[in-house]
């Protein structure tokens, strides 16, 4: 029987015997190779593309044109480029409430009271519509004849002003109605977090009398910094993503005072044919946007490297 | 726990609480209910002004046979389905293939194929649209439901190879070397060690794409041009177009646009939480 089982082996050592000394070499590029290809084709290739476009001008048909870095001159000069900057600016800054708001909503209903898991699931609600359907929303509350807001405000005497017909307010009437699926998103972060929050080190810093506030910034929040950072990471992306709202609630509008960088890329691509032009304005995004990928990168190494 | 169990507050405040708490729900969420409730309104109130006060009547059937009748709402969300499902499969499959790959096998440049993978799930869609618009164009899939489903099962394998991959490699790896020594194929291991056990984390990930795909609008906007390809994202700019003024229908066809990603998360909500975490919850 021994004797059998050990020819056996020895006959599918030399007949597959490359095969299986490198089964483990061979195996995970294998695995890898169907994702990474996919992965290569429609997302790396395409960002370097991108880049090498940033320096050349086309139509999007026929020839291009090198033209080295007079794209990004004209960006310099370009006013629009920097009001969509500067609302890039306001979207990063105002949006980083999300967490704060996220985290008080979430110290609010961590409580164990009847019908609670309902009430935590209808308060995430917003983060699973598409954001189509929110800016569709938010656009007939401030609807100055006959909006919601409008409709509440002016019994009482206040005019409420046509935010999204206003230069200077459109933006935000915008970020506020992005930061009501984020807020969500992020609530859902801490409530996870809260959830494995180390219940005797909170005893044990009650009985050292540490209360309220002080209770929060020492204790808690350090324990849920795992959340904090998951939650920085998606709003900070969201924030400089930030696309299909304005591209629902405004279009940029009014002359271009909403803009942001994604929608204005977009608009010089689609509108304009300025495929070199749009492509210099992706790749300023991108740039940005890279700070913090890497950041995340080198915070995921540090907790790879810490589990090892 | 924190903070410390409403029930062990004075009774007034436990009452404070449970005041609170529909209220602040009510608040929350009446941007959603301005949707169903519009959806529900008649065209006579809308006619006599009436947008936000308590209805006369209520129209939801007359509002939606209307919707279903007077749009292409219906192919629109035939489209979405078409689009959403394959691209789930074969992102889920990429995935789980990869996440194997990296997490199973030690060999240089594991790192930076996971690091390639994570990066490129974050990246700004504007640096891809110009290369990928012409991608599709030189594959005759432009303007195809293959164009919008070939990128979605590419960049969401970013994002689900990284999950599958810290999923898998938090697995008892003795069980791996057990079937090794046994001389299992690691195909065989593969398919009928590691699958089993990566279950919850298929469903998480299924969820979580199924809404990401579903609320895309960037993407079929970029790579689809018939109107009767495109999906309800899209297609409730059509129909913002077509009801300038009939805004009960609008809603009734923005609440059809969210019922189904809604309806997957109330169905499978703790997986849902599981993936939004990013697999990283204790890191």
């Amino acid at each position: 029987m021994a004797e059998m089982t050990s020819t056996s082996y020895q006959r599918t050592m030399s007949t597959r015997g490359f095969y299986r000394k490198h089964k483990l070499v061979i195996m995970p590029f294998v695995f890898i190779a169907p994702a990474f290809a996919m992965f290569a084709i429609f997302v790396i290739y395409p960002i370097i593309q991108s880049v090498a476009l940033s320096f050349t001008e086309w139509q999007g048909i026929g020839p291009k044109r090198w033209v080295g870095l007079d794209n990004y001159r004209e960006l310099w000069g370009d006013r629009v480029f920097w009001t969509s900057l500067v609302n890039n600016i306001y979207w990063l800054v105002l949006f980083l409430l999300a967490p704060v708001f996220g985290l008080f909503v979430a110290l609010f209903l961590n409580q164990t009271v009847f019908g609670i898991r309902l009430v935590k699931s209808l308060f995430f609600f917003p983060f699973v519509v598409s954001q189509i359907v929110v800016g569709l929303v938010f656009a007939w509350f401030y609807d100055p004849a006959f909006g919601l807001l409008a409709t509440i405000l002016e019994p009482l005497g206040i005019s409420f002003p046509p935010i999204l017909a206003d230069e200077n307010l459109a933006t935000f009437g915008i970020i506020v109605a992005g930061l009501w699926p984020q807020t969500a998103y992020c609530m859902i972060l801490y409530l996870t977090g809260l959830n494995s929050v180390n219940p005797e080190m909170i005893e044990a810093a009650r009985l050292d009398g540490a209360k309220g506030w002080r209770l929060l910034v020492k204790i808690v929040l350090p324990q849920l910094r795992a959340a904090t950072f998951i939650a920085l990471v998606v709003t900070v992306i969201g924030a400089l993503r930030s696309f299909d709202l304005v591209a629902i609630m405004t279009e940029g509008g009014p002359y271009n005072s909403s803009n942001v960088l994604a929608y204005y890329m977009y608009d010089n691509a689609i509108f304009r044919y300025r495929m070199g032009y749009a492509s210099a304005i992706a790749t300023v995004l991108f740039a940005i946007m890279n700070v913090y990928i890497i950041w995340f990168l080198l915070r995921l190494w540090a907790n790879e490297k810490g589990a090892r | 726990m924190y903070p410390r169990p409403i029930q062990d507050a004075p009774r007034s405040r436990q009452i404070m609480y449970k005041v609170a708490l529909p209220i602040s729900l009510i608040i929350w969420l009446l941007p959603m209910i301005a949707i169903v409730a519009t959806a529900g309104r008649s065209l006579s109130d809308l006619n006599f002004g009436n947008y936000w006060g308590i209805p006369t009547e209520w129209a939801f059937v007359d509002n939606f046979t209307e919707v279903f009748n007077s749009s292409s709402i219906g192919i629109y969300l035939i489209n979405s389905f078409i689009i959403t499902v394959p691209s789930i499969i074969g992102a889920l499959f990429l995935s789980t293939l990869a996440g194997a790959g990296l997490a199973l096998y030690r060999f240089r440049g594991r790192y930076l194929i996971l690091a390639l993978f994570i990066a490129g799930n974050f990246v700004p869609f504007q640096i891809l649209m110009i290369p990928v618009r012409q991608l599709t164009l030189d594959l005759g899939v432009y303007d195809t439901y293959w164009g919008v489903i070939l990128f979605q099962i590419a960049f969401q394998t970013g994002f689900c190879t990284f999950f599958m991959r810290n999923f898998i490699a938090d697995l008892p790896f003795e069980l791996v070397e057990a079937a090794r020594a046994e001389g299992v194929s690691e195909w065989q291991i593969l398919i009928h060690v590691i699958v089993p056990l990566v279950r919850p984390a298929l469903a998480a990930l299924a969820v979580l794409q199924f809404t990401f795909i579903w609320n895309d609008f960037f993407w079929p906007l970029i790579l689809i041009q018939s109107d009767d390809l495109r999906p309800i994202t899209l297609g409730l700019t059509t129909l913002k177009g077509q009801y300038i003024s009939s805004f009960n229908l609008l809603a009734a066809g923005s609440l059809i646009a969210a019922l189904p990603p809604v309806m997957m998360f109330f169905a499978m909500q703790r997986h849902f939480i599981a993936g939004l975490t990013l697999g990283a919850s204790k890191g």
